[in-house]
């Protein structure tokens, strides 16, 4: 083994062993927490093989955002310190049956489709540069219907909020002179998010 | 050989450049306000008022309330300091003068320092307050709305210059992107400070109403690696300012790592003249600053930016 498969192989074993720790742990907000770990230990991985922009890219959307998102919603919900209630479900073991099930799939599926194939990684290959040609030049078509994918949720997204937001304020309309006013403001929170 | 002094010479400069900027900041604020206090120990001009706060936090108990999640508490305030150490590595100085010169360097930095704000989440949080909840969800919802103009300015930057590489962008740096980048420069400096929980932007910590938010729990020397992490947040908010929009080292007569350590410093002190002169913005007034003006400003800039650059050619 190189050095870079015995690296890559000991972050396999943290991301998957923050990831489990994430749906065993019973505190909420710990779960959250094991994600950055394994967010993390993922983007080494990508590191590792020479992907950099992609693991920064990780580290950037996922640790810093998506985790900050997640935080922010239990904490705005309930975040107890200590054991949570309601951290237990009874589909625990039909949910350990599909994630087995999933992994064993997959796992099955990488094996035997690229079980020799070995891939020479070169210092560079995972740039900005090379990234970017490969997506503008070779993929543009994918990139663009992902994009128009993305573009439809948000549009949804705003559609969706506007929507409550008119009959919020026509219900506050009602209800005084200033009302209307104010009424305005969640509307445009609801955009923002 | 050469990388360790660079790794050393980073770790002095992040060991030493946060305190002026905090020392600076005791002194710049007595001035405006006609403080007396911070001109006092010591003697001559109050020099060794920063001295005198080091002993008092070391001297402090470093308590943990009961209530407290205790683990998450105790890392903290690391969490919280080490990300802007990590940054300050791949910041140029000069031109080749960079510690881990990263072909990514704008990206990684960043990427990375959005982690330091988890760290006052985890505070938040982990205090078992509800003066600290809050500002922990404060500083959640400060960092999604401020993160993505933060990120469109930058990638202006990075666009003019045709690169991701820090030294890449300061050396592809001309007098006139003074004018052409100006919009993105200030979407870049303001989102930067939103990202430190700087006054204007202090609601998360706003001391006269929620009790300094998430650091409410924290004494003694834990305390004071939050308030390190704040100056060292603005030290690095500066230095990518300078880089990004400023020419980073560029500038006649004097060496390069000077011009680099002016521009940073007349920042900090605008930083600085900033927590003075405004009043704290409140939560609305500040999603409305991000999301109303900022976001779409960066978003014209990006597309000017573009225009120009597939206009002239380059």
């Amino acid at each position: 083994m190189t050095t870079a498969e015995i690296v890559f192989t000991a972050l396999g074993v943290v991301a998957v062993g923050a990831g489990v720790l994430v749906v065993t742990t019973r505190q909420i907000v710990h779960a959250a927490l094991w994600l950055v770990v394994s967010f993390g230990a993922l983007a080494g991985m990508y590191l590792v093989l020479t992907a950099e922009f992609v693991a920064w890219v990780q580290v950037l959307i996922y640790v810093g955002a998506i985790v900050v998102l997640l935080l922010f919603g239990i904490m705005l919900t309930r975040a107890p310190i200590g054991p949570g209630e309601g951290m237990d479900s009874g589909n625990r073991l039909p949910a350990l049956a599909v994630a087995v099930g999933t992994a064993a799939v997959l796992v099955t599926l990488l094996v035997r489709g690229f079980k020799d194939a070995r891939i020479e990684l070169e210092p560079g290959g995972g740039s900005a540069d090379a990234l970017g040609e490969a997506i503008f030049r070779e993929w543009v078509l994918p990139f663009e219907v992902l994009s128009v994918l993305l573009l439809a949720a948000l549009v949804g997204a705003i559609v969706l909020s506007k929507g409550r937001a008119r009959t919020t304020a026509a219900e506050r309309g009602s209800a005084g002179p200033d009302a209307g006013a104010r009424g305005s403001s969640p509307g445009s929170k609801g955009r923002e998010r | 050989m050469r990388d360790v002094v660079a790794l050393v010479l980073v770790t002095v400069a992040f060991l030493t450049l946060p305190l002026i900027i905090g020392q600076a900041e005791h002194k710049v604020m007595a001035h405006m306000q006609g403080r007396l206090g911070p001109m006092y120990a010591g003697g001559f001009h109050g020099w060794a008022q920063l001295v005198a706060d080091g002993v008092k936090f070391a001297q402090k108990e470093d308590t943990v309330p009961a209530a407290a999640d205790r683990r998450i508490f105790l890392l903290a305030p690391g969490v919280a300091l080490v990300p802007y150490l990590v940054v300050l590595a791949v910041v140029p100085v000069g031109p080749g003068q960079v510690a881990v010169d990263l072909s990514l360097g704008l990206f990684f930095a960043l990427a990375v320092m959005g982690i330091g704000v988890i760290g006052s989440i985890m505070a938040g949080w982990a205090s078992a307050n509800k003066y600290s909840l809050l500002g922990g969800m404060r500083v959640a919802a400060q960092l999604v709305s401020y993160e993505l103009p933060m990120v469109l300015a930058a990638a202006s930057a990075a666009m003019a210059a045709g690169t991701l590489n820090l030294s890449g962008i300061a050396g592809a740096w001309q007098w006139w992107w003074l004018v052409w980048q100006a919009p993105a420069a200030v979407v870049f400096f303001l989102a930067g400070l939103a990202e430190l929980r700087r006054p204007p932007f202090d609601m998360p910590v706003a001391d006269s109403e929620i009790i300094f938010g998430p650091y409410t729990e924290y004494g003694g020397l834990r305390f004071a690696f939050f308030l390190l992490a704040e100056y060292a947040g603005i030290l690095v908010v500066c230095s990518l300012t300078t880089v990004l929009f400023l020419g980073g080292w560029q500038g006649p007569l004097l060496p390069g790592f000077l011009w680099t350590l002016i521009k940073v410093f007349l920042l900090a002190f605008v930083v600085i003249w900033f927590r003075v002169a405004f009043p704290r913005l409140r939560e609305d007034q500040l999603q409305r600053l991000a999301w109303v003006y900022l976001v779409p400003i960066a978003l014209g800039q990006l597309a000017l930016t573009g225009v120009v650059k597939v206009v002239t050619g380059a």
